[in-house]
């Protein structure tokens, strides 16, 4: 959210306390507490409707709060110089994608509206982040030409263009096939072998979960139940948290 | 409407304190310059030549059965340039243009394109909202002077044509020009300024404010339109009496 060149790479810590927010009467966030370490892939899952979007949604400065605080770095979110001081980037469920702009364009709108670099210089990281996510040729392309993973391939492209040391991950395997899942997981990993940044990612996919995550917690109705390793989280005894783990089919043998 | 006026107001003042970015955007401005230029140009043209012809065919009759053919010119003149020609215009963009602004970004708010850019600290009014009003507030008062001088040549057809008038073109014209000042083209050019700036902002606080889905698209485009020309009729007025006076 600010310029790249401002802060030495590498993940931030994030910390969030007793974080509480409601809609119309209904509280959708009932007190979150949870810390995150710089560099870690922090894994939020939960049933839908359980309030992981909203609680995103808090943690890039999209809603404010009823009661609590988010600490980035240690410093309250809220502070007007956050955002110049730290570099952080939402990958959206939808891409959300600008659909008025080519795909280049959507992935340099950053550097190109913030004028941080020259044309050129802006041309060739397009092309680079592009490739990294494996969409060298659709750089001319119009969003809507787009497959629903190669919208998130983009839109992670957009998100790397700012060199965040937070990413924050909406769903970011919904709508796509286990191949293309296990590709967006591998480019999470990827990301912080490679820069270090701290990687948040909510989701309600089990394999990704367990496929990427350093930590999990596991959130239902406004309430975080649990917080672990992949193994801790497998073996927590709680009837809401072995229910969405073991969800399955029950089909006659 | 009224329970929105107070936003309107204050996006309309958030778009005037990011004026200074106004050189940045200036590709944008031009875009969208061209965009209602070329959507309009047309239907002004059409609409301007018959409200001309139209108001000449009204009047004129009346005034030449009372030995008032010299005024006809005038009459066509100054009801086309402070009155027609502005409001007419105006309520045809708020239709063309303000409906067109209100859906692209309503339907960037519900695809969440206004939360993305908002994420990486692009501000939307800096983005969207400011080369669209800056872009209607430059359009419409040229469309206006051109609509104008349309109008008055379909005042000048029927004028000429009509049996019940025949007055000739170089007669019209110089009738028209003995009361019509330039100042009266600067009081429907001004009007017509503030109006672009009524369905600019209007427009543009409909579509930030988008929810629920395709319906809610639909609803705000609908407000955008409706609500502009509400406001364009109590402004026309308010403005009218302030240059009367």
């Amino acid at each position: 959210m600010s310029n790249p060149q401002s802060n030495s790479n590498g993940g931030v810590g994030l910390v969030v306390r007793g974080l509480r927010k409601s809609f119309g009467g209904q509280e959708v966030l009932q007190g979150i507490d949870f810390t995150v370490q710089p560099g870690e892939i922090f894994v939020i899952m939960g049933p839908s409707g359980s309030g992981k979007s909203v609680l995103l949604k808090h943690l890039i400065g999209l809603e404010d709060a009823d009661a609590g605080e988010i600490l980035i770095n240690g410093e309250p979110i809220t502070t007007p110089e956050i955002a110049a001081k730290y570099r952080m980037a939402l990958v959206f469920q939808s891409g959300a994608l600008l659909n008025s702009l080519t795909v280049g364009e959507n992935v340099g709108l950053y550097l190109t509206e913030h004028r941080l670099k020259p044309v050129a210089e802006i041309e060739a990281i397009v092309a680079e982040k592009l490739n990294d996510v494996g969409l060298k040729d659709a750089l001319h392309k119009m969003p809507s030409e787009l497959s629903g993973g190669m919208k998130k391939r983009a839109a992670i492209a957009r998100a790397l263009v700012i060199e965040p040391q937070l990413i924050l991950y909406d769903e970011p395997t919904s709508e796509l096939d286990p191949v293309s899942s296990v590709v967006i997981g591998n480019e999470i990993l990827e990301l912080k072998r490679n820069t270090g940044v701290t990687s948040l990612v909510v989701s309600h996919d089990r394999d990704l979960a367990f496929g990427v995550a350093d930590r999990i917690a596991v959130i239902a109705e406004g309430k975080i139940l649990v917080i672990g390793t992949p193994d801790e989280v497998k073996n927590f005894n709680h009837p809401l948290v072995q229910g969405f783990l073991r969800a399955e089919f029950k089909r006659e043998k | 409407m009224f329970d929105s006026i107070g936003e309107v107001i204050l996006l309309f003042w958030r778009t005037l304190l990011a004026l200074p970015h106004a050189w940045r955007q200036r590709q944008k401005v031009f875009e969208q310059f061209f965009e209602i230029g070329n959507a309009s140009l047309l239907m002004v043209c059409v609409l301007s030549f018959f409200i001309g012809a139209v108001i000449a065919l009204q009047t004129g009759p009346v005034l030449v059965e009372r030995s008032l053919a010299s005024a006809v010119g005038g009459v066509v003149g100054i009801a086309i340039a402070k009155e027609l020609a502005p409001v007419m215009m105006a309520i045809l963009i708020a239709g063309r243009i303000g409906s067109a602004m209100a859906a692209e970004i309503g339907s960037m708010r519900i695809y969440q394109e206004i939360d993305a850019l908002r994420t990486m600290n692009i501000n939307p009014i800096h983005y969207l909202v400011l080369p669209r009003v800056l872009a209607i507030a430059l359009a419409l008062p040229l469309l206006v002077v051109f609509a104008i001088l349309v109008g008055w040549f379909g005042g000048a057809v029927v004028a000429n044509y009509n049996h019940l008038m025949e007055i000739p073109f170089r007669a019209f014209f110089s009738d028209l020009k003995d009361i019509v000042d330039l100042k009266d083209v600067g009081n429907g050019v001004f009007k017509s300024f503030c109006f672009a700036l009524i369905i600019g902002s209007v427009s543009c606080h409909q579509g930030l404010t988008t929810i629920g889905g395709p319906r809610g698209i639909g609803r705000s485009v609908t407000k955008a339109v409706v609500n502009s020309i509400v406001l364009i009729v109590i402004f026309d007025y308010l403005l009218t009496r302030f240059l009367v006076e």
